[in-house]
């Protein structure tokens, strides 16, 4: 296919489908999800200081005591490659442009050559918490190949993104091309596997949170 | 199908509720859960892994209550939830889930995954396929009126030994009294010290109070073995003999999952808020303490540790009496590692110490509590739960560890200034 015309089409007709299948995806999973509902619970609440859903939402973002020493690299992983994909999607300069052009919204944005080391370390360390999830055994025990196909989905965006700001591998045009297909299938595929934790995770949080609250207990 | 299967299918599929939906949404296989849980850190063996016991109410809550999973299901392209399945489930969600909760205080995404594991077991007790030793329990306790066989004649024996020890009466039936004890049968049989200590307290504190000769047992089969219909049943009886003599309030014993089922799950249960207050026996003794009911004198010398029970203090909210009470008579007291909200399981909690084919797991589950108790170098073990007292003492004994383990009430009771009006 004509590279320029492979990327006319991940630019327009591509891009509709993948964000119409994100939007509309993600917005019936949530409601399938949420319209379960809950049981009101009837036993009278005990009330302690820091014990409550919103608590919870925030403090689960830090290893609990004890835990980090016991998966350190689950933690640190965690950290780098969330951080690192917020950094490059949120804060490269080609991105605030694009959704500067899609929404009217801008900010500043951090220097290329930060960006580009970001990008690295995020690919260096989701490298690595690949090669955990195949060497640990309860993580490789619990990993389907849905789990392995949602670290592609998040690694190639990053990857293509990376080689096509250094011009490697293939002409621009085609990595570019490449870039915004796989930022396509990622979003066409979130709602749809564990990447859907994105959303879900606070609402999980809160309930949990929010159920020991009542027995004053702060989790 | 069976209809047994069916029903367990009914069940599950009732149990699933948006927080479930959302925690199965977003567990991202970390597996962070099995670094929390006993079972998989003292056998290293990733089946273990709480997440993974709940294997078959995640395929249910795909196969029914996901659009894509629907659309598997109807071209025959996911497994269904089979009897020899749940069967091969059995000794992941009983033999080896104390519901200790640690699990649901660890988890990244926030998943309360000890909540999933309770409602699973609605569905494997109907479907068949629950341990014959909490089939055993729950029926001696629907039939008997306890899980031990124990009836009101063995509780009246003891109140008649408390009458020959300490010359107290202890009132039964006693209407309008502002207290109603309950007792595990734990209490009743293998640590009457129990029932003489609150007799003395007490009387100390100049409280009125009773026991119900319908309901003086507290501990609840149903909650552990996972069958709502048995825990409300055994729930309502407490309700009926405490409503009947109009006390004020309820006193939970040491007994965690006691107080799990009466004080959190139990309105929930019956449908409806009590008329009365339901507190732990920790809490009373507390709230007479720091009203000045009673007074201690003397210390333990040696050098004490609290043995946190799981149901009391993670998932019942009672941290820092245990805490308050132990300073009072003990003057050297040392936390374990990970005390309070963070302790480790005894092993035997949520059903566990009743499942016989359990025993060499939990006893290997127990090395983290040895290992815990080493560390203090504490003489003796203090707790409030007695089912995590036997067990923790089975533990000991097997492990060639001479460490006395003893309840917090009577320890205080060993304590009390008895006579003077503080």
């Amino acid at each position: 296919m004509d590279q320029e015309l492979f990327l006319t089409w991940v630019r327009s007709t591509g891009l509709d489908i993948a964000v119409g299948i994100f939007v509309l995806g993600t917005l019936w999973r949530l409601i399938e999800i949420y319209t379960l509902g809950h049981k009101p619970d009837l036993a009278v609440p005990r009330h302690r200081t820091g014990a409550s859903g919103l608590h919870t939402m925030f403090r689960r973002s830090v290893p609990p005591p004890g835990m980090f020493k016991r998966s350190a690299i689950s933690y640190v992983g965690g950290y780098i490659f969330h951080i690192g994909l917020a950094i490059i999607v949120f804060l490269s300069a080609q991105h605030i442009k694009l959704i500067q052009g899609l929404t009217g919204l801008s900010w500043p944005n951090l220097p290329s050559q930060f960006i580009d080391a970001t990008a690295v370390v995020t690919l260096a360390t989701m490298l690595m918490v690949l090669v955990d999830r195949i060497n640990n055994p309860v993580k490789r025990f619990l990993s389907t190949f849905a789990d392995y196909g949602a670290w592609a989905l998040t690694f190639l965006p990053v990857l293509t993104g990376y080689l096509a700001t250094k011009h490697l591998l293939l002409p621009y045009t085609m990595m570019l091309a490449l870039h915004i297909l796989s930022v396509e299938l990622l979003l066409v595929f979130l709602p749809f596997t564990k990447l859907m934790h994105v959303f879900t995770l606070w609402v999980s949080r809160w309930y949990n949170g929010d159920t020991n609250s009542r027995k004053g207990v702060p989790v | 199908m069976t209809a047994s299967l069916d029903k367990g299918i009914s069940v599950l599929k009732e149990m699933i509720d948006a927080p479930i939906a959302s925690y199965f949404s977003s567990c991202v296989h970390c597996g962070l859960c099995a670094e929390a849980c006993l079972f998989y850190t003292e056998t290293g063996d990733p089946k273990y892994t709480p997440i993974h016991k709940l294997k078959p109410l995640r395929r249910v809550y795909q196969q029914e209550y996901t659009l894509l999973g629907r659309f598997a299901k109807m071209l025959g392209l996911s497994k269904p939830v089979t009897d020899s399945e749940l069967e091969e489930w059995k000794p992941l969600v009983y033999d080896s889930c104390t519901l200790c909760g640690r699990c649901s205080m660890v988890c990244p995404v926030g998943n309360d995954i000890v909540y999933m594991v309770r409602r699973l077991r609605e569905g494997m007790a109907i479907s068949g396929h629950a341990p014959d030793g909490l089939i055993g329990a729950s029926r001696r306790a629907v039939e008997i009126g306890s899980p031990m066989g124990v009836k009101l004649a063995a509780v009246q024996a003891q109140m008649k030994h408390v009458r020959q020890d300490t010359g107290i009466e202890i009132p039964l039936d006693a209407a309008g009294a502002e207290y109603m004890l309950i007792m595990s049968s734990m209490e009743i049989i293998n640590f009457p010290e129990y029932l003489g200590a609150i007799a003395r307290i007490m009387k100390q504190a100049g409280k009125s109070w009773t026991l119900c000769s319908e309901a003086f047992e507290a501990t609840n089969s149903g909650i552990q073995i996972g069958v709502s219909d048995i825990a409300r049943v055994l729930v309502q009886r407490i309700v009926d003999g405490a409503e009947k003599l109009k006390v004020k309030t309820v006193i939970s014993p040491e007994c965690g999952h006691a107080y799990t089922a009466l004080r959190w799950e139990g309105p929930n249960l019956i449908g409806r808020p009590y008329t009365f207050d339901v507190l732990h026996i920790l809490e009373v003794l507390d709230g007479f303490h720091k009203e000045g009911l009673f007074k201690t004198s003397g210390f333990e010398d040696e050098r004490l540790t609290f043995h946190d029970p799981c149901q009391l203090v993670r998932r019942g909210g009672v941290f820092d009496e245990p805490r308050n009470l132990l300073k009072l008579v003990a003057k050297d007291f040392v936390e374990m590692s990970d005390a309070g909200k963070m302790n480790w399981c005894c092993g035997g909690g949520g059903g566990v110490s009743a499942i016989e084919e359990a025993e060499q797991l939990r006893l290997q589950a127990f090395k983290i509590k040895k290992s815990q108790l080493e560390q203090t170098g504490a003489k003796t073990l203090v707790t409030a739960c007695a089912n995590c007292r036997i067990v923790i003492e089975e533990g000991l004994e097997h492990y060639k560890m001479h460490i006395p383990v003893v309840g917090l009430t009577e320890t205080l009771a060993d304590h009390l200034v008895e006579g003077e009006k503080p």
